[in-house]
């Protein structure tokens, strides 16, 4: 069996509680020893409702918190025991495309600035020079549905659903392995969100990536992915191919979740 | 049958901007009764809330301007109203809710506070709602509004509704503040209540107790609602018909097991594509096409037909009529009639 890409080993997180002019704040323990393991070139899709620990998770594969105890290993290798430079190359592989496509770009930067940023940023692994950068983003934009004449327009003149496409672009600019997707769809129209799924898949068929798929839309999720994890106050309440969890749900808390799904049917 | 709580004809209502007018609401036409739940579904940007915002006049003129038409609620013309008269049905006769909870309401006032005032106000227009003698004094009726505050926040779910009073908005979650909205547009007993995207904002699981309690409340009071949503799972699970939008006009309209059974209209069932149900497989879900067409300059005849799949050219010569297909059930499309034709062959 191969390893998989990705290993959340045990991990918890707990933030201390905030010091105020009336004492301490009660600690919040937002992860609770979840393990996870994602293989290579799969969808895994993780569900959980608000407050649930989605966000301190993925932010935690980043790198960007660190756990309290756990470990989380890409390709083999535990985050915490790489140097800040290895962290930077592999940060090149790992990448993230975040909820909102009117917050997550920069207004004052042109869309080849913005795709092209990734590729200065990881200039040490990719050795990419000016023209070719230019050329490669030409080519990730026709690779998301846009196109080299798009290079230079601003991200106010685009819709949202063409943003979210820019938004993939930039992710894909550094040749990552690893794909973050938090939410990528919740905030377009349901037209453009059959669009941008269509593109995720067409993606990962044509470069192989892997998915870590963050949502609460279960209806996306049971599209998209092939696993699926429900997390429910930092833990982990079920786990498992995405046929099996929608059609026999085990827990209670996935039974009540995929029960209040609004489905397009009208009850009897 | 008896006259209907709602009645909007041939409502058009121009936006100006910068730009131009834009004709954002382009001959609405919609009847509430009471009892019934209508969802009113579409894109960003189609009319959805402008068409809410209009019956409680919630839009500032200028740049708001109604062409035509009008709007009846219990058959008086909300259109020509003045606005005091307008602002005296809000909050009492028509309740609102709208998508925020965190922004609607105010941070520093206590939960009961803000109940209480409303309630008071309700009360002004009809004294029975507080259930407390014709001629109490302001202390008792304060008293009596506070009573029903906590009844209603008890009938929304909230757990120790007396002590929640007390609790400013911050100490309550979104799920527990969007019930707080809904027992305080509750609590003037209104006829009609115009929810825009109540859920939109909320996890799926209190996202279905809250429909839950806008089903009972219907059941309950016999009153009308208007549910705007972009949510054709919601409006199925939820509403008893529905009106489907699109750049400013209603393109569909029928009971709701007609419509999402039977969708007569291109863009409802497009709407319908797009959506991943159990046995879509991967990457064979539909997307449509274009986006919503600029309405300062709209597409000559029916304006979904750039993106339409089934254009002729007809389609662009004039807007096409609703067509009444039986039960209730009517499309705006001309090629209505040979499509059902040739689904039933």
């Amino acid at each position: 069996m191969p390893e998989p890409i990705l290993v959340i080993d045990n991990v918890s997180k707990v933030y201390p509680g905030r010091r105020g002019m009336f004492g301490r704040s009660a600690e919040v323990q937002a992860l609770k020893g979840i393990s996870i393991a994602v293989d290579r070139g799969e969808s895994f899709g993780l569900v959980g409702e608000s407050g649930s620990g989605k966000t301190t998770l993925t932010r935690s594969i980043l790198h960007l918190e660190q756990p309290t105890s756990g470990r989380i290993l890409f390709e083999g290798r535990d985050l915490a025991t790489l140097s800040g430079a290895e962290l930077r190359r592999l940060r090149a592989r790992v990448q993230i495309v975040f909820q909102d496509p009117y917050a997550s770009l920069n207004p004052r930067m042109t869309v080849q600035d913005i795709v092209t940023e990734p590729m200065v940023v990881h200039q040490d692994v990719l050795g990419l020079g000016g023209r070719q950068r230019t050329e490669r983003a030409a080519e990730l934009l026709s690779l998301v549905g846009l196109g080299p004449q798009h290079l230079r327009r601003y991200p106010h003149e685009f819709s949202g659903g063409q943003r979210q496409r820019i938004c993939i672009a930039r992710a894909l600019a550094s040749g990552p392995e690893l794909l973050l997707l938090d939410e990528p769809t919740s905030a377009l129209d349901v037209s453009v969100q059959a669009q941008v799924l269509n593109l995720l898949c067409d993606l990962q068929d044509r470069l192989g990536l892997t998915y870590f798929f963050i949502s609460h839309d279960l209806a996306v999720v049971r599209y998209l992915c092939s696993r699926v994890a429900l997390i429910y106050r930092g833990e982990l309440v079920e786990e498992g191919e995405t046929g099996r969890i929608f059609d026999a749900p085990e827990t209670e808390y996935a039974q009540m979740l995929i029960g209040a799904m609004p489905e397009i049917s009208v009850p009897r | 049958m008896d006259a209907p709580l709602l009645a909007i004809r041939d409502l058009h209502l121009t936006m100006s901007s910068f730009d131009g007018e834009a004709h954002v609401l382009n001959g609405i036409e919609l009847t509430v009764r009471r009892g019934e739940i209508w969802g009113l579904v579409g894109e960003s940007g189609c009319g959805k809330s402008l068409t809410g915002l209009s019956i409680s006049r919630l839009l500032p003129s200028p740049p708001a301007r109604y062409l035509r038409g009008e709007i009846r609620f219990e058959g008086r013309d909300m259109l020509k109203l003045p606005i005091s008269a307008v602002v005296a049905l809000r909050g009492k006769k028509i309740g609102m809710i709208f998508q925020d909870p965190t922004t609607n309401l105010n941070p520093a006032y206590r939960i009961g506070e803000q109940l209480v005032d409303v309630a008071l106000a309700a009360a002004s227009h009809d004294p029975t709602i507080l259930d407390c003698p014709p001629r109490a004094g302001r202390r008792e009726r304060k008293r009596a509004a506070r009573r029903l505050a906590a009844a209603m926040l008890d009938r929304v779910g909230i757990p120790n509704p007396e002590a929640r009073l007390d609790n400013y908005p911050h100490e309550f979650s979104g799920g527990m503040r969007q019930r707080v909205l809904i027992a305080m547009a509750l609590i003037g007993r209104p006829d009609l209540l115009i929810a825009d995207e109540p859920t939109t904002a909320l996890d799926v699981s209190v996202q279905a107790q809250i429909l839950k309690l806008l089903k009972g409340t219907v059941a309950d009071h016999d009153i009308g609602v208007i549910l705007i949503t972009h949510n054709l799972g919601v409006v199925a699970q939820t509403c008893t018909n529905v009106a489907v939008m699109y750049a400013g006009n209603i393109v569909e309209s029928g009971p709701v097991a007609e419509v999402i059974e039977r969708p007569a209209h291109p863009y409802t069932r497009a709407l319908m594509a797009a959506i991943p149900t159990k046995e879509t497989r991967r990457g064979a879900l539909q997307g449509l096409g274009g986006t919503v067409p600029n309405l300062i300059a709209p597409p000559p005849g029916c304006r979904f037909a750039p993106r339409c799949p089934l254009t002729i050219p007809a389609c662009t010569r004039a807007l096409p009529p609703a067509v009444d297909i039986g039960a209730g059930h009517t499309a705006a499309c001309i090629r209505v009639e040979e499509e059902r034709a040739a689904v039933h062959a």
